[in-house]
């Protein structure tokens, strides 16, 4: 008899637990359901706010406008246009390479300056002072009819200045 | 429950006493052990829900009308500068309040057994309160809030994996716009409002159950018994005390002052300097010396790390409710202090000579300008500690009291100089 009352409470207990167990598992898959649920709605808007692809390629102006060691900002692409000292063209993001901000070409001093850390690039867009990590990116350069195209939707990352990622005229 | 006080009357009181204990130690009442410091959080935490509720019945949060909202208020509706200005005021005074509480739990040895989930819970407290104040600097979307938002975003960008994700994720993109907007405005009205409430709760509900704040453990406890008095009136009494004081000072400053606002964003052209909100200038100065990926991971990263930690390290918090735990821990904290600032100090000024004069920076910066450094600050923080331990003989406990006292210092000098001596392209400037 005292036997038989023990087994019960045993597997009562036994019972019990397990039904817990049960409930447990369910209350992790809800809240994993909802994590998951949550990630894939933020994630949908950040596809839908890719920035729009059209109107990528902006005519600069004509190659006669543009004297060797200089630069022109082109507001409406959001790069400079940088004409080397042997007459290529480079065409500069205007961002800055450490934390996003917008970089002016600072005429007297023949420099980019960072007004946020005061970083410092060249006219390649190489980084004179840190704490910049890489050169300014670039985007690609096309003549057609002696006038100037830039690929603002390519934008290149890259390590150091090369002459041959200017284009000559 | 006596009987001359009928049920009804007895409620409110009731229920304050739900979130405090019935009777508190009667030493919890000192003013000098606590400074009130928590209260005054509290006081301004619910002052920031009141004039944030006002707000929001203005506060327009898409990028074409949040400019113009904001200048409608403090323009056209009626208080609405004071309402802006209390709201701004008592956001940042809330920093200063929560740091000095957190120096004060330091100082107390109020983290130790029976508190160190408190600790942890307060360590979130802080983390969401600087996020709130952040995500709310972001909502005028003045040129102040256009380009913190970009840094900011940008430092996620350098955490090593996630972190592109990470920082289209806050972006609500790849680009700041709309959807970014949305987002910190979600973030700052109801998230972390929320969740700072749920914590708060489970904060006070932990003092509750630790027996009330610190106490002076007496050798023989059979000697003193301690001494507990009624909640009501005492605790309340003083707590409202304070409280008023401090509205009543914010409600002032909040006349004589207003918040800043800049002109609207724009994308074009970073302000010069570019500056984030004080709070954060500290870690600006780290930028300014460190490589990126230092500065806005791996430091910030080993400091909540070891924060977390501290109060599970053996015997690492000080005996309990004696400042400074003896008169020797007073005098190590006054040299600590003014030793550290002064090397912060020293140590910037020659960073700033040596990143001045070496004019290209063809050496790999992720050595010179991260391993190197970080190497050094834990050989400094780890010699720190054996020298103090080992060969001055102080206590553990009073050696990791002294390493917080030396990095708040730090952060303390970094900020100082980020808000006054930081000019044009951040180069160093004197008043
Ligand atoms: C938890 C503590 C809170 C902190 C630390 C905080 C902090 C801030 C800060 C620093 C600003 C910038 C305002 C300025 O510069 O004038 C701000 C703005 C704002 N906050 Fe809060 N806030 C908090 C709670 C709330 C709550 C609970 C609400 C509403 C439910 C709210 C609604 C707003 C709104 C609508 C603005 C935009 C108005 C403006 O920028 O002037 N805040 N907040
Ligand atoms: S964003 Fe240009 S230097 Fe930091």
């Amino acid at each position: 008899m005292m036997e038989n009352l023990n087994s019960e409470t045993t597997s009562n207990y036994d019972r019990r637990r397990f039904l817990n167990r049960i409930w447990a598992f369910f209350g992790v898959v809800a809240a994993v359901e909802f994590g998951w649920l949550g990630l894939s709605f933020m994630n949908s808007r950040k596809e839908r706010n890719q920035p729009v692809k059209t109107e990528s390629i902006i005519a600069a102006g004509p190659i006669e406008r543009f004297a060797p060691g200089t630069v022109t900002a082109v507001p409406s692409g959001q790069f400079y246009l940088a004409c080397l000292t042997d007459g290529s063209l480079l065409a500069l993001s205007r961002t800055c390479t450490h934390l996003g901000c917008s970089v002016p070409w600072d005429e007297e001093k023949n420099k980019f300056i960072c007004p946020c850390h005061g970083s410092t690039f060249n006219l390649t867009g190489e980084v004179l002072t840190a704490p910049a990590p890489r050169p300014l990116d670039i985007y690609p350069v096309r003549i057609e009819n002696g006038i100037i195209k830039v690929d603002t939707s390519a934008l290149q990352k890259r390590d150091r200045f090369e002459p041959s990622q200017a284009t000559r005229i | 429950m006596t009987p001359d006080h009928p049920k009804s009357r007895r409620s409110f009181s009731d229920f304050l006493l739900h979130l405090h204990p019935r009777t508190i130690p009667e030493e919890n009442l000192r003013l000098t052990l606590s400074w009130g410091l928590g209260g005054m959080a509290v006081m301004l935490v619910c002052l920031l829900f009141l004039t944030g509720i006002l707000l929001l019945l203005t506060y327009q949060p898409s990028t074409g009308s949040a400019y113009a909202s904001i200048v409608t208020l403090t323009r056209e509706v009626r208080f609405g500068l004071w309402i802006r200005n209390i709201h701004h005021w008592s956001a940042n005074l809330l920093v200063v309040i929560a740091m000095l509480h957190l120096l004060r739990i330091v100082l107390t040895g109020a983290f130790g057994q029976g508190r160190r989930l408190n600790w942890i819970i307060g360590l979130f407290l802080l983390f969401l309160l600087l996020s709130a104040n952040f995500t709310g600097y972001l909502l005028p979307w003045d040129q102040l809030a256009y380009w913190a938002v970009t840094i900011c975003t940008s430092m996620l960008g350098y955490i090593p994996v996630g972190g592109l994700w990470l920082q289209e994720l806050f972006r609500g993109g790849a680009e700041i716009g709309p959807a970014t907007l949305s987002n910190f405005c979600v973030l700052h009205v109801a998230f972390i409002p929320a969740t700072l409430f749920v914590l708060l709760l489970w904060h006070f509900w932990l003092v509750r159950r630790a027996g009330g704040l610190v106490q002076v453990e007496h050798d023989n406890p059979d000697d003193v018994p301690v001494q507990r008095v009624p909640t009501v009136p005492n605790l309340i009494v003083r707590e409202a005390a304070v409280g008023l004081v401090l509205v009543a000072f914010i409600l002032i400053l909040a006349i004589v002052w207003d918040a800043p606002l800049m002109e609207q964003a724009n994308p074009g052209m970073s302000p010069n300097p570019a500056k984030a909100p004080w709070y954060f200038l500290g870690f600006q100065e780290l930028l300014l010396h460190l490589h990126p990926v230092f500065a806005s991971f791996l430091w910030p990263l080993l400091g909540v790390a070891a924060l977390l930690w501290v109060p599970f390290w053996q015997d690492s918090a000080l005996p309990t409710g004696v400042w400074f735990g003896s008169n020797s821990g007073r005098r190590l904290v006054i040299w600590t202090a003014t030793v550290g600032a002064l090397t912060t100090l020293a140590i910037i000024l020659a960073d700033n000579l040596l990143l001045q004069s070496n004019a290209a920076v063809a050496v790999d910066t992720l050595v010179t300008r991260g391993l190197l450094p970080t190497a050094l600050l834990i050989a400094l923080l780890v010699g720190f500690y054996f020298l103090l331990v080992k060969g001055l003989k102080y206590t553990r406990a009073e050696a990791v009291m002294a390493g917080i006292v030396l990095v708040l210092v730090a952060l303390a000098v970094c900020t100082i100089i980020g808000v006054w001596f930081r000019g044009a392209e951040m180069h160093l400037v004197w008043l």
